[in-house]
């Protein structure tokens, strides 16, 4: 019997920006039309790659915010503007709609969430480590999937909080959705606690408990997934699942 | 320069091999640590990439790219691959 074809190796193509959205006053969001993607699941990226005209060229990886469906064809990332970086301040900045961008993808099959886990999901994010989680969150949704999700999400001020309003809007219509904002720097007015950063009591308060066993997602800077995962970890979660991924982006 | 993960290198390994390899799963020859090759200690941008052991820092997988080889290190076995 013949094997099945291995599949195509990924290869750099162009994609081509049919919108852009602003998230934040320093975060885009890039919808990009790319011919022939062959779908993805949340929690996976693509990697992008910028030349100049004198040949030099940077790549990056960004997580894909959006759930796929054939039915739209589109994909979509977010791009938080760092204001040192080489290629970020570009995507937010400089490109428009009909620009074309080279890239490849889908990439990545370790940090991503398949409908078909049982188990209840504990989403946890450091400010634009947001972006592969609302790409879980959007694909429950679409999907009508059961499994509870728990989304707790730091920010530094309710400013910077990306997909804010389609947040609430879910927690409201996608039944078993919940979720907790952290604000390290500025709370909004009448919170109830000052600023503060993760810690212990937060997910103790807002995660699942251990006995759950639930499939667990960190996303964010270095030191946030140390606190988040070594915080999970002692209180009993078993380290295998709880997946984390570092989110550097320049 | 920005700590990463092994997530990170997901596009270049899937340049290179058939299967999805961030969650393959390593045991790193100097401190007998094992965990999945997403969780490498990693560090952008650079020449090459490096994924180090999260135990003990080790190098455990190099990957450099010439113009028409990608040159993968594994311990002290270095593959050169025509791409």
């Amino acid at each position: 019997m013949v094997r099945a074809a291995l599949p195509g190796r990924l290869s750099w193509r162009a994609g081509t920006v049919s919108a852009v959205r602003q998230e934040t006053p320093s975060a885009r969001t890039l919808v990009l039309e790319i011919p022939d993607w062959p779908g993805h699941l949340p929690g996976q990226h693509l990697d992008l790659r910028l030349t100049a005209e004198d040949g030099y060229s940077a790549q990056r990886s960004y997580s894909i915010a959006s759930d796929w469906s054939a039915a739209s064809g589109q994909v979509e990332i977010t791009i938080q503007r760092l204001d040192d970086g080489e290629v970020s301040p570009y995507l937010t900045d400089v490109v428009e709609p009909g620009d074309q961008i080279e890239l490849r993808g889908p990439i990545g099959g370790w940090f991503v969430w398949r409908a078909t886990q049982p188990a209840p999901v504990l989403l946890v994010a450091g400010g634009s480590g947001i972006v592969p989680l609302m790409a879980m969150i959007r694909d429950r949704g679409r999907r009508r999937a059961r499994q509870p999700f728990r989304l707790i999400y730091s920010v530094r001020t309710p400013e910077d909080a990306c997909f804010a309003d389609e947040l609430r809007r879910r927690v409201r219509d996608d039944p078993g959705l919940d979720v907790h904002f952290v604000y390290t720097r500025k709370t909004p007015d009448g919170w109830p606690t000052p600023p503060k950063r993760i810690d212990v009591a937060t997910i103790n308060s807002h995660g699942w408990p251990p006995d759950f066993a639930p499939d667990v997602f960190v996303c964010g800077p270095t030191s946030f997934v140390e606190t988040a995962a070594d915080i999970l970890v002692a209180l009993g979660h078993d380290p295998k699942k709880v997946r984390t991924e570092r989110f550097g982006g320049a | 320069m920005p700590e990463l993960d092994g997530n990170a290198l997901a596009g270049d390994l899937a340049e290179v091999f058939a299967v999805e390899m961030t969650a393959a799963r390593f045991t790193c020859g100097g401190c007998r640590h094992s965990g999945t090759v997403a969780t490498l200690r990693v560090w952008t941008p650079a020449p090459g990439v490096v994924g180090r052991c999260p135990g003990c820092g080790d190098v455990l997988l190099r990957l450099v790219r010439t113009p028409r080889s990608v040159f993968v290190t594994l311990g002290t076995t270095r593959l050169e691959l025509d791409v």
